[in-house]
Formats: C-alpha cells, sequence, structure tokens
C-alpha cells in the first residue's frame, strides 16, 4: 500500500489538508475565470493598439487619464499571482514529488514576487 | 468447436513477477473467441503454470481485467477479432498495481483506496425503520442511475495518467464509489467523505483526461463523477462546511 494513503498523520493535519486542497481549487478556478476575460481583454487592446498606432506615450497617457485601466491590470495580476504558483505547485507535486512545507514557502514566495512585480508596473504608470 | 485443424496467431503473454518477460504461445484461431478463451486455452492446454484471474466470465465480476495489446480492458467480453488487428495480441497485467506474477497483480492497494475515500455506505436508518424511498426520477438519484454500476475491475485505474504520476492519488474507482454515496439520500457520512476526498491525492489531482471514461468496458464516466465530487468539496469549502 503506498505510504502516503495509510500515512499516519492526525484527523487536524488530515482535515487541514482537505481544506487547504479544497481552497486552492476553489482559488485557481476562481483565478482562472478571471484570466479568462483578463487576457481576452488584454489581447483586444493590442490589437486595438498595433491597428490605431498608438505609441508608449499614448499608452501611458491612457492610462494616467482613468482609473479604470490600472484597476484592470491590477486585478490581472492578481489574478496571476494566485493562478500562477497553483499550477506550479501541481507540477512540482506531480513531477517532482515536491509537495512538503517547503514546497509551499517556495510558491508563495513566487506569488509574492509576481504581485509585487505586476503590482509595481501598473502603479509606476498609473502614477 | 475447435479441430486440430484450426490455425494459430502468436500470443505474447507475461511471464513471472515485475522482472519477467513476454513468452510466446501459438495459439487455436476461432470464431467468437475473447482474450480471456485464449488465456484459459493457454493455462489448460499449454503452460498450466500460468497464473491468472477470473470468476463469471460475463462481464459482471470486474475480476478478469488485464493490459491487452497496450490498453487495459476486461478479457472476458473482449473478443480477439476486436483488439488483434494485426494478427497478434499481447497480454500483460495491470498497470499501477503490485504484480504478483504472470496475469496476477495485487488489488489489494486498490480497494484500500476505496476504503480512504469512505467508500462504505454510512446508514441512517435503522433495521426498525421501513425500507427507504428514493424516488427514482430525482435529480441526486438520476446524478448515479450510471455510476452504481461500477464493478470493480480496475481497468480505469490502470488506464489513468495521474495514478502513474501520483501513487496516493485515489483513483477513476474510488472517486466514483465516494460520488456515488455522497449523492445517496440515505447516506450519513456526507462531509467526513468531501473530505476523504480533498487533500493532495484526492478528486482535484484528476486532469480531465478521460482515459477512465474512454476505457470503462461499462462505459460510464468516472470523470464526471470526479467533476461532481470538485463541486460538491468546493461547495463545502466556501460555505464553511469542509
Amino acid at each position: 500500500m503506498e505510504a502516503s494513503v495509510a500515512r499516519d498523520i492526525g484527523v487536524d493535519d488530515a482535515l487541514r489538508g482537505a481544506r487547504y486542497a479544497a481552497w486552492r481549487f476553489v482559488l485557481q478556478r476562481a483565478s482562472a475565470a478571471v484570466l479568462a476575460f483578463c487576457v481576452l481583454v488584454h489581447l483586444a487592446t493590442i490589437i486595438y493598439a498595433m491597428r490605431h498606432g498608438l505609441t508608449a506615450q499614448a499608452i501611458v497617457a491612457r492610462m494616467h487619464a482613468s482609473l479604470v485601466w490600472p484597476a484592470f491590470y491590477a486585478l490581472f495580476v492578481v489574478a496571476c499571482a494566485i493562478h500562477a504558483p497553483l499550477g506550479l505547485r501541481a507540477i512540482a507535486d506531480e513531477w517532482l514529488a515536491f509537495r512538503c512545507r517547503a514546497a509551499d514557502v517556495v510558491l508563495a514566495a513566487f506569488a509574492l514576487v509576481l504581485l509585487g512585480g505586476g503590482l509595481y508596473a501598473v502603479i509606476s504608470l498609473a502614477a | 468447436m475447435s479441430t486440430s485443424a484450426d490455425p494459430t496467431f502468436p500470443v505474447l503473454i507475461w511471464r513471472g513477477a515485475a522482472d519477467g518477460a513476454f513468452k510466446r504461445y501459438d495459439v487455436p484461431r476461432r470464431a467468437s473467441q475473447t482474450v480471456l478463451d485464449v488465456v484459459t486455452h493457454v493455462q489448460r492446454q499449454i503452460d498450466p503454470s500460468l497464473a491468472y484471474r477470473y470468476a463469471c466470465r460475463v462481464g459482471m465480476c470486474g475480476s478478469c481485467a488485464m493490459t491487452v495489446n497496450g490498453k487495459a480492458r476486461w478479457t472476458c467480453r473482449t473478443h480477439v477479432d476486436a483488439v488483434a488487428t494485426d494478427g497478434t495480441l499481447e497480454i500483460a497485467p495491470l498497470s499501477h498495481l503490485p504484480l504478483v506474477r504472470d496475469l496476477v497483480v495485487d488489488m489489494a492497494p486498490f480497494f484500500d483506496k476505496w476504503a480512504a475515500a469512505h467508500g462504505q455506505f454510512k446508514p441512517t436508518a435503522t433495521r426498525y425503520d421501513d425500507f427507504a424511498k428514493v424516488p427514482p426520477g430525482t435529480r441526486a438519484r438520476r446524478a448515479i442511475d450510471a455510476t452504481i454500476e461500477c464493478i470493480g475491475c480496475a481497468v480505469c485505474y490502470a488506464s489513468c495518467d495521474v495514478v502513474g504520476w501520483k501513487p496516493d492519488y485515489l483513483g477513476p474507482a474510488a472517486l466514483n464509489r465516494a460520488f456515488t454515496l455522497a449523492k445517496d439520500v440515505r447516506d450519513g457520512d456526507g462531509i467526513g467523505r468531501l473530505r476523504a476526498v480533498a487533500g493532495d491525492g484526492g478528486c482535484e489531482a484528476c486532469h480531465t483526461h478521460q482515459s477512465c471514461t474512454n476505457r470503462c468496458p461499462k462505459h460510464l464516466s468516472p470523470t464526471a463523477s470526479i467533476a461532481g465530487l470538485k463541486r460538491l468539496v468546493a461547495q463545502a469549502a466556501v460555505t464553511g462546511r469542509l
């Protein structure tokens, strides 16, 4: 019998693990739904900018002109920061059997890097 | 009816333990012959030391599953005509389960996972209560019309990529069973079962490859059952019941 099915862990640990897994699932699906919307808008924006010959300065000017675009890209960044580390966690788990506490710490750090870098870029363009 | 004039065809059968090898047997080719007929012929007419497992021979017991030409199948209902498209057969034990010998695998891990997924019915009534009346047209009952037909043959388990990658994954059959009981209005395990099928080796690990659904000899969809469990677990988590 595989060790982990018959693993000797406490009931509290098993329950925490179940809740953690369930929330990871919910967050990944919810962030995927947000990303599906954001990616479509982002692609449409790119196509619009290319077809209308918008310069980088014109794009930055539009970012300054309204809170809608910074808010949209902040949402995009938050969804990425949730979605990407959860996907990497699943890959690390299946392909590298890397699922200990250290894996969660590494991926939480990765999430913070994505969140910090992304929001820094958004704020820099909007400010 | 066979005669000594029946033409033969080559059949490769796995012999020995994990370090064994395929051995060739020339088996008479007959009309309406099943893969189980082939294995039985080899064991009874050629090499009585061949170990394999079967019981009912009519697709009810789920004990004769093997890997036939690379795919897990129930051998009693698999016609040679349907699988030996190039005129040969390669018969191996099921994947993802410890090999005992020849075509026999140890099914204990498979059924241990049924137990780990709380695959046991937990009654809420006593022997003094009347029979439960479950209207067949209700949504919960219709959701499990098909799932209750699982015969536990482990074809889905042997076909699942995730089981191969992640040995503690509960697998399609155990999760299909858990979903069946989760939708059974008579069952009392509710949240306890959902807790058992969440976690690293639980329903969220399914990639929806649908190999289980593709290979299930009963044409069930464990993938749909697992998706149902994902919804139930997510609802329980979001509403604070998990």
